[in-house]
């Protein structure tokens, strides 16, 4: 039975200005309906369109029915009654969501209280029993805490329980799980499913993540520029894309399951709407030059057409002749926006694939000479709480105690959940100094012994690619200086003809050179940090989270571009990422950190085949294949809680508060995790093996044995 | 805690014993109390002179080492000695004080909880009618020295009295002498004193609104479009309670800092008010002390407003801490 | 979706397109109704205090002994006082007063406040504590007192650097706390991990971020700096007669006001109207250079 019903529904901010062109769709009670799309594709217009909490100069046609009856163009006092009742909300961002100053209980209580009219004794109990139904532990006691005294995770609970409280007939969830490490988008994930299950609401889950589709949804529509280009039934249209946008966007993902691993193909050039972003911003009293950045904001392609023509490999004349209506190509309505579907007959045809990068020739690794040995690194932050009251709380032990060497011609890949050390790893390693404890060597060189003049000329060997390619380039400065910028610091004369060259290395256009920042896009910013940091011809890269930022879409490029310059220039890589799926695809050998420690090194064939470490299989089994038939035949154990206090890590293993291999352990095994740290030991006797774990109980013992 | 509140109320101490002695060492080495004998005819002896500044520690024969010392140990004991009159600065220090507070709290208290309404208002109207007057209206007040919007209040009130043809506002003054003793007793003694607090009140209250009400505008306006606004409202809520309850709310915390800061203008509005006014407090007593060259009481003064000043910004942390239960429990990090 | 990732992706798209440069300050200051309402404002006012004496008959330090306190008439467009000066002329000299100190204050104070707060942020450690406490020392210290108490002793000349001295803390915390944050940004980190010193580092990344705060802070500068300086004179702290400011000139004609509301209502609505222009510009430049806290903000 549908409930919701979409028609038609455009969202304009200004005339020209269309975030949402005349996308329809229909959800039935208990149905999933998931909604792709990049960002600026209008997806976020799209779900406040149908809350009706877009900003008042926005103007929406078209025709939004929950359970028949119209939403559109009623009163703001009409539309409160139906909003938080029968329709809610799940909204990405669950620290800005939350209200910061009312504790998390009163703020569930309020949702119940609108709507039924309860006594605040009432609501405030309905709303323990949500808490608890979501999964937080000690719900009675959590419910009179405050928004930050909560996790992402725990906080996205909260969200799911108000949208939940008064049983709604759907549930619009926008982004929900993407500011949340993989661990516990999985955790999330399952609450929504157990809310989904509770309630029969039918769910609109708006993501840009395909694989959280392929678990979660029935239905998958796909977004570009405002219009919906493909839409059908979630296997059918990961089995046969048919706009050739659905096709890029499939291809270009990096895969874990599938051996060997296709090259994903990049799509070229960048999202051409931004649609979304402009008006918006203008509204929130965003930058100027954001806005004016901009340029024209186009909403449709110019001269009219299909949006998605200038970017597609198998654009026809005709693509121009406007905006292309969805035609039924398969079963069980499917639909594709495309006026050329011959050309997609078969998928893997669309895309040419990009020639692949040899793999580089390289002696064996034992007999390459090591560009970084980092041994015992510590890091430990005193941390202060309270800013009226600021006191010394602790210790966190960022980083506690990592071994590693990085070896000439080859990335290793530091991967953990946010707060893991990781990212601290790199910066220790960047400053060059003496480490809290530790010995850091980079080219033989031991950092604590560098003399000033001695470290600056090291600056020159390690140079580093920053995770936001928005805030590490100066908005200030054109291109040009910004990439000639490590050649002045150390004094190379003419960078003139240089400049041009990186350019070309990265690919960029000469014309670029002249630009500023803001005048580019994401993925052109992020290859001229890559530039500049290739200006002093580094033997060793340090790159922070480098795709992380980046639509799926320019993500593919942007690691061909890294892995190409790799085989010929010969660098070796320090990859700090959180996605196991991109270093899966770039990494040679991967460490695994858990609260500052590394769990398991090795090379990734080893780690990613057989993971040692419970929490390794944990990460891996909580990444989201983008394949739907894959995806619901996994079975998997999901860790359990949160990370725990970082001041007061848990003697014994640190992992073993969330760890499913210790809860099923006897009481004499359990011991050795309780009392004792594990250290890292070799899991092969091996010789061509290198994969270390710190585990008493590592899972490739019980291979071992098989 | 403790020892933190310790730290914090000492560093405070400090401060404020460093402001009241630079201030006294100040007016000590650069005023000049003999001057004042200069005027008299016939001029007293110059020992009598001495003896007298002596007497009064004001005698700038004495090193000023020793007369910041003479003072210095005073004021451990709670003396802040003796003005120019002979009279201990203590007791007519408090009677000031409390005339000045008199003088401004009302003004104070009406104008900052009037600002914050009527900026909240603004920009709940953003771009309306009302926002634009309300905007204008705190830019032209903002514009307005207070010394000119007390004379121009004055102006205003003279011309009512006259076309009402009786004395609706009185402005010299905090009471009409006699007034307490009149046909209605004590109760025309209290009407009498609104009746002079009117005008000052006014102005004090009007400077107040045109500083918060900005302030305030700006502030909510930043959660207007913030997403827990957004999340209320998805809940259910209508627009405006909404912004009510979780924006206002919200959009209070900052305000915590202007306070502090606004303390110091309103102190020195309030000077220019008691002396547009004629009311007899800290700050006239401040200014004729300094053309007299009473040094003490320069000092004392001086000693009171840092207090006054740094008290104000423990308040304001302390109503921060109120509001803002991140501040409160501390697991901000 | 967070708004900061709009805002960002706004910027972000526009594929073949020219090279959207930032616009010049110029003709973003142009495009700023308040900035320029200010600036023409400021503009005629100082047109009218450098200009308007050399056009008039009367000095301000003239005594016209046929018209004590007369109202307007084409011999003295704005009347004459009590003893029988032209108003206008001398509200022409107030003005110009009080453009100039405005002025110099402004740009001594916060050029002290850039240096010290620049210093301090970006030191950090002891440095930053030493120099914290210093500021708020002299924020505690009455300001008043410091400059009623000196000028009398060191002369009028002395007024200009005594107000800077007392103007200059709170300038500086802001300075000290942007820096502070901007030593922390990915691209100054940036800068400095792929060698560059301290120096370039301050000049080239840093200095051009808080160039723009400065420039904010300068014109508000300027109106407290005017108020301030008029204000002293008004309680006889500041200029002393013979010489006159719009302070003098309100004490002066606010005890006839009722009855001879001319040489009260020129210097009041002469220093409103300062005020106002330097307000009005100043919100206009914010709202230009730091779009960040836009025109929403009240401005401080």
């Amino acid at each position: 039975m549908t409930v919701l019903a979409v028609r038609d529904l455009t969202v304009r901010y200004a005339p020209g200005v269309d975030a949402v062109r005349g996308v329809g769709f229909d959800v039935g009670a208990g149905e999933v309906l998931g909604v792709v799309g990049e960002s600026g594709s209008g997806k976020t217009a799209l779900a406040l369109a149908m809350m009706g909490l877009l900003p008042p100069d926005a103007r929406v046609t078209g025709s939004v029915r929950l359970r028949g009856e119209e939403l559109l163009g009623r009163s703001d006092a009409e539309l409160s009654r139906v909003r938080g009742k029968d329709l809610a909300m799940v909204f990405q961002d669950p620290l800005s969501a939350l209200t910061p100053v009312h504790p998390v209980g009163d703020q569930i209580a309020e949702a119940v209280r609108i709507h039924s009219g309860a006594t605040w004794p009432a609501a405030r109990a309905r709303a323990v029993e949500l808490l608890d139904l979501v999964g937080i532990p000690g719900a009675a006691r959590r419910a009179r805490a405050h928004p930050h005294e909560f996790s992402g995770g725990m906080r996205q609970r909260v969200m799911i329980a108000m949208a939940i409280a008064n049983d709604p007939v759907a549930i619009v969830a926008d982004e929900p799980t993407t500011a949340l490490d993989v661990t516990v988008q999985a955790q999330v994930l399952d609450v929504l499913r157990a809310a989904k299950e509770a309630t029969g609401a039918a769910i609109v889950l708006i993501t840009h993540d395909l694989g959280v589709v392929a678990g979660f949804a029935d239905r998958i529509m796909v977004m570009y520029a405002g219009r919906a280009v493909e839409s059908g039934p979630v296997e059918e249209v990961y089995r046969r894309p048919r706009m050739p946008y659905t096709i890029g966007l499939l291809q270009s993902l990096p895969r874990m399951g599938v051996a060997g691993g296709a090259r994903p193909a990049p799509i070229d050039g960048a999202p051409l709407a931004a649609v979304e972003g402009a008006p918006l911003a203008a509204v929130e009293g965003a930058p100027l030059a954001a806005v004016e950045g901009a340029g024209p904001v186009v909403a449709s392609a110019p001269g009219g057409g299909c949006a998605f023509r200038a970017r597609c490999p198998v654009a026809v004349d005709a693509c121009a002749d406007g905006d292309p209506e969805p035609a039924l190509v398969g079963p069980a309505r499917h639909t594709a926006a495309c006026v050329n579907t011959e050309a997609t007959a078969d998928p893997d045809e669309v895309f040419p694939l990009p020639d692949p990068v040899l793999p580089p020739v390289r002696p064996p690794r034992r007999e390459r000479p090591a560009v970084l040995e980092v041994d015992g690194l510590v890091r430990h932050h005193p941390l202060y709480r309270g800013t009226l009251f600021r006191r010394r709380a602790g210790t966190v032990h960022a980083v506690d105690g990592i071994g590693f060497d990085v070896r000439e011609a080859e990335t290793l890949a530091l991967v953990g959940e946010s707060g893991c050390g990781k990212t601290t790893a790199l910066m220790e390693i960047l400053r060059l100094a003496r480490p809290q404890r530790g010995r850091v060597a980079v080219l033989g060189q031991d950092t604590a012994a560098l003399r000033r003049s001695r470290r600056k000329a090291l600056r020159r060997d390690v140079q580093v690619v920053f995770q936001d390619p928005f805030t590490s380039l100066d908005p200030r400065m054109r291109v040009a200086d910004i990439i000639a910028e490590p050649l002045a610091a150390h004094g190379v004369r003419a960078p003139g003809g240089r400049v041009r060259e990186l350019l070309d290395l990265v690919g960029l256009e000469p014309v670029h050179a002249a630009r500023y920042p803001h005048g580019l896009s994401g993925g052109q910013r992020q290859r001229v940090g890559i530039a500049r940091a290739l200006a002093l011809e580094p033997r060793l890269l340090l790159l922070d989270e480098p795709v992380a930022a980046l639509d799926v879409s320019v993500q593919a490029g942007v690691m061909d571009l890294l892995e190409g310059l790799r085989a010929r220039l010969g660098i070796a890589y320090l990859f700090v990422a959180h996605d196991l799926a991109v270093v899966h695809r770039i990494a040679d050998r991967v460490a695994v950190m858990y609260m500052g420690r590394i769990v398991e090194i090795g090379s990734v064939d080893e780690v990613y085949g057989h993971p040692a470490h419970p929490y390794t299989r944990a990460l891996l089994d909580a990444v989201p294949l983008p394949d739907p038939r894959l995806e619901r035949r996994r079975r998997r154990v999901p860790l359990r809680g949160d990370l725990p206090d970082p001041t007061a890590p848990p003697p014994g293993c640190r992992f073993r508060s969330r760890c499913p291999r210790y809860a099923e352990l006897g009481a004499v095994e359990a011991r050795r995790c309780q009392e004792h740290d594990p250290m890292p030991r070799p899991m092969s006797t091996d010789r061509e093996s290198d994969q270390w774990a710190a585990c008493h109980h590592p899972l490739a013992e019980a291979r071992a044995v098989l | 805690m403790a020892a933190f509140l310790l730290r914090r109320f000492a560093n405070c101490a400090v401060l404020a014993v460093a402001a009241a002695s630079l201030a006294y060492l100040l007016a000590a080495a650069v005023l000049d109390p003999r001057a004042n004998f200069d005027g008299r005819a016939p001029r007293p002896p110059e020992s009598v002179v001495d003896a007298q500044l002596t007497r009064l520690n004001l005698n700038d024969r004495t090193s000023l080492a020793v007369r910041y010392g003479t003072w210095a140990a005073g004021v451990l004991h709670g003396d802040f000695g003796r003005t120019w009159e002979g009279q201990p600065v203590n007791a007519e220090l408090w009677r000031r004080l409390g005339v000045s507070v008199r003088l401004l709290s009302p003004g104070a208290i009406l104008g900052s909880a009037l600002g914050i309404l009527v900026g909240a208002y603004a920009a709940i109207r953003q771009g309306r009618a009302a926002d634009r007057f309300i905007t204008f209206g705190s830019y032209l007040l903002l514009a307005v020295p207070v010394f000119v919007l007390a004379v121009l209040l004055q102006i205003a009130a003279a011309k009512t009295n006259d076309a009402l043809g009786m004395h609706v506002f009185a402005w010299v003054g905090e009471t009409t002498p006699g007034a307490a003793y009149g046909t209605f007793g004590a109760l025309g003694g209290l009407a009498d004193r609104v009746r002079h607090l009117l005008l000052p009140t006014v102005t004090i209250a009007l400077t107040q609104v045109a500083f918060y009400s900005r302030y305030q505008r700006g502030l909510m306006l930043d959660v207007l479009h913030a997403d827990y606004v957004r999340t209320a409202r998805a809940k259910g809520l209508r627009h405006r309670t909404a912004l009510l309850r979780h924006g206002l709310r919200t959009a209070l915390i900052p305000m915590t800092t202007y306070f502090a800061y606004s303390f110091g203008f309103l102190l020195l509005g309030g000077m220019f008010c008691e002396q547009a006014f004629g009311w007899h407090g800290m700050g006239e007593w401040l200014v004729e002390a300094i053309s007299r060259g009473d040094v003490n009481v320069v000092a004392a003064i001086s000693f009171l407003a840092a207090c006054g000043v740094l008290s104000a910004g423990l308040v304001s942390d302390v109503l921060h801490g109120f509001l803002d239960p991140r501040v409160r429990s501390g697991a901000a990090a | 979706m967070t708004t900061g990732l709009i805002a960002r992706t706004a910027a972000e798209h526009a594929p073949g397109l020219p090279a959207p440069a930032a616009p010049r300050l110029p003709r973003r200051v142009a495009r700023s109704k308040r900035a320029v309402a200010g600036l023409i404002l400021l503009a005629g006012l100082f047109t009218a205090a450098f200009a308007g004496p050399l056009l008039s008959r009367w000095g301000w330090d003239d005594t016209d002994f046929a018209a004590f306190r007369q109202g307007p008439s084409a011999q003295h467009w704005l009347g004459t006082t009590q003893s029988g000066r032209d108003v206008l002329a001398l509200t022409l000299r107030g003005t110009r007063r009080s453009l100039v100190i405005g002025l110099s204050v402004a740009v001594l104070s916060t050029g002290l406040a850039g240096l010290v707060g620049t210093v301090a942020g970006f030191a950090g450690g002891r440095l930053d504590r030493i120099l914290m406490w210093g500021t708020d020392l002299l924020l505690v210290l009455p300001s008043f007192l410091l400059v009623a108490v000196l000028v009398p002793l060191l002369g009028g000349g002395a007024l200009v650097p005594l107000l800077a001295a007392v103007l200059w803390m709170i300038t500086a915390r802001a300075v000290r706390g942007m820096a502070a944050s901007l030593r922390e940004r990915e691209y100054v980190l940036a800068a400095r991990f792929l060698g560059a010193g301290p120096v370039r580092t301050i000049v080239r990344h840093v200095l051009p971020q808080l160039a723009s705060l400065l420039v904010v802070d300068a014109s508000v500068n300027v109106s407290v700096a005017v108020v301030a300086e008029s204000g002293l004179s008004y309680l006889g702290f500041g200029v002393r007669p013979p010489d006159v400011s719009l302070g003098t000139l309100v004490a002066d004609g606010q005890g006839a006001a009722t009855a001879c509301p001319w040489p009260f209502a020129a210097a009041a609505g002469m220093l409103v109207l300062i005020v106002l222009a330097v307000n009005l510009l100043g919100d206009g430049l914010r709202d230009v250079l730091d779009p960040e806290s836009g025109p929403r903000r009240g401005g401080r």
